[in-house]
């Protein structure tokens, strides 16, 4: 339906607007959401330096940090520890990201551009979607890397092949799922900044009081079960389970029920919102 | 002449304070209406609610023949809109937010750069399509935001303030693009704070403050009826207004009410003008202390307007 008559039709009467194609019929809905990925796509690569910096640099650096800082200290050899850590410390990589899908989408609303895409004929929640999806590829690619630099430091996954597949593409999901919990903020609050204060409020005592870093098992009894309680806890308890081939079933089923309830909460709520917005 | 956009009583408020207090318009398709007034006149509300970006609290809009209220996205179908800060993804280059646009609007990804590659070209900005927005300056800004307006060739443009805050020559390129829309047949409903700007393009022009309609008419209508200049006559002691009145609206001219007994405003033409009313005055025995001729200023047309606005300026 995106074909159009490509040639032109009469001279035009002046020196701008040189050639008119046929108008066509506006964009479907599907259509719409992938030119807004594409448009992320290019945001990223416009800015590529930015996104090496934070799909690489980042990643690799808390990574050794953690592993020769605290390693030894909380299980004895830095080896044990990354065999512990590494599934968690994906999350704890690509979870923080996921703020900016809603930082960029508050911004995106506060400028100007959404003003355009408000007074034009499409399927108005593929702004978000298209965004929010082309997110997640950053988060693979952060994923990926932490994965690699595991592998470099001696990092092996239990579960072989599939396993470490498996648990990379879950973590993705979650975070997937966690972004729109910040899409929401982004299209809620009136300023980019009060998206990412408020959040890092928010993420800072779910990621640090989590199994992520340190076994529950070691932690005074209360503090163990709040911390299982935790759904980044729950997330980095099936992410470490896929990874070493030990994950039941029950954990696989509430790892991904985690993220199901965050999805078929958030997504509605988002796009409820923003439609009000826009009407 | 079929009507482009027909509007009925719109009103609008925010927060209890009416910015927009049932305004009336009718523009004609393939015209240029200037949306004339001041900081905060309601003029963005206005072409907020036109272009579906707000709903109004009450009256009707309908918008190439479609209720901008409830047929949004039909509205959406026959319009664009030029706000007043560049609506931009700054994050991309100038082409890229051009075949973003395109693409929105239906066309495929190969006749979308085709398309954005001729139109940048043609408003002079080939050099910098491949840079990204953030580096562009507000008159290279303007210009690609007009071309995402003209992409899908809407039979209505809404121009809000189009050149506020460019250098001249800036403003002359964006007169240009208007001047070629309308030849086109493209029905414009423009916002601008510059009675010059107005002047230039406008078929007709209404003239709105604190919400609501001042004046309207052709530019020389407004013009003639607050002067292309203003004349201003000092009395040495107070006389009748209604003689004076009388004697002016022989050689058809008109005393612009002013609070000032003492003052006589008269709109003029031109000089000469200000020549034979000084002489007529003083041949019918009017005590003229002195009198001054000045270019009216935007604060001035609203004044005089304002003033007379109790007679209802009928142009």
């Amino acid at each position: 339906m995106n074909k159009t008559n490509a040639l032109p039709q009469t001279a035009p009467d002046h020196s701008l607007f040189v050639r008119q194609f046929k108008k066509p019929v506006s964009a479907n809905a599907l259509a719409a959401v992938r030119i807004f990925v594409w448009r992320t796509w290019k945001h990223t690569s416009n800015n590529l330096f930015a996104y090496g910096m934070d799909v690489v640099l980042s990643p690799v650096l808390t990574l050794l940090i953690f592993t020769y800082l605290f390693g030894g200290a909380i299980a004895g050899s830095t080896t044990a520890y990354l065999q512990y850590f590494l599934p968690g410390f994906l999350l704890l990589t690509i979870l923080p990201m996921t703020v900016y899908s809603g930082t960029t989408l508050c911004q995106d609303i506060v400028k100007g551009v959404y003003n355009r895409f408000r007074t034009m004929p499409f399927w108005q929640p593929a702004t978000m979607i298209g965004s929010v999806l082309m997110d997640s590829l950053r988060f693979a690619s952060a994923a990926l890397v932490s994965f690699g630099v595991g592998m470099l430091l001696g990092f092996r996954p239990e579960g072989g092949a599939l396993g470490a597949m498996m648990a990379l593409l879950y973590t993705v999901c979650f975070a997937f799922s966690v972004s729109w919990i910040f899409s929401m903020m982004g299209v809620l609050v009136k300023k980019p900044e009060t998206v990412s204060g408020t959040s890092m409020m928010l993420m800072y005592p779910l990621l640090f009081a989590s199994n992520i870093l340190v076994d529950s098992d070691t932690m005074p009894d209360w503090m163990g079960v709040i911390v299982e309680l935790n759904p980044v806890s729950i997330a980095a308890t099936t992410a470490r389970g896929l990874m070493h081939g030990t994950a039941s079933s029950g954990e696989i089923a509430v790892g991904v029920g985690v993220c199901l309830f965050l999805l078929l909460l958030f997504v509605p709520l988002t796009i409820y919102i923003y439609m009000k917005k826009v009407r | 002449m079929p009507l482009a956009i027909e509007v009925n009583g719109l009103r609008k408020a925010y927060n209890g304070a009416e910015v927009v207090k049932g305004i009336d318009l009718q523009v004609k398709k393939g015209e240029l209406l200037a949306l004339l007034g001041p900081n905060g006149a309601g003029k963005t509300t206005i072409v907020s609610m036109l272009s579906t970006l707000i709903k109004p609290d009450g009256g009707t809009a309908l918008v190439a023949g479609y209720d901008a209220a409830a047929q949004a996205h039909e509205v959406r179908r026959n319009i664009s809109l030029t706000g007043q800060f560049a609506a931009l993804d700054e994050g991309l280059t100038g082409h890229q937010n051009i075949v973003m646009i395109a693409r929105l609007y239906g066309y495929s990804s190969k006749n979308a750069s085709v398309l954005a590659d001729e139109l940048i070209a043609s408003f002079g900005l080939s050099d910098a399509k491949d840079r990204i927005v953030q580096t562009y300056s507000g008159g290279m800004r303007r210009r690609l935001d007009i071309i995402a307006s003209v992409i899908n060739q809407p039979e209505i443009i809404f121009l809000d303030e189009p050149t506020t805050g460019l250098d001249l020559q800036s403003r002359m390129q964006v007169w240009d693009v208007v001047r070629t829309l309308l030849k086109r047949g493209t029905t414009v409903l423009l916002t601008t704070q510059y009675l010059e700007e107005a002047d230039q393009l406008a078929d007709r022009i209404v003239i709105i403050d604190k919400g609501s309609i001042v004046a309207e008419g052709t530019p020389t209508q407004l013009k003639a009826s607050t002067g292309g200049k203003t004349l201003s006559i000092q009395l040495q002691h107070q006389v009748n207004a209604i003689d004076i009145e009388r004697l002016l609206a022989s050689q058809h001219l008109t005393l612009l009410q002013n609070t000032d007994p003492l003052l006589l405003k008269i709109p003029v033409t031109e000089a000469r003008c200000a020549n034979q009313i000084i002489q007529l005055l003083l041949e019918n025995d009017t005590p003229i202390s002195h009198f001054s001729l000045s270019d009216p200023s935007m604060d001035e047309v609203f004044l005089t307007l304002l003033q007379s606005s109790s007679k209802e300026v009928v142009l």
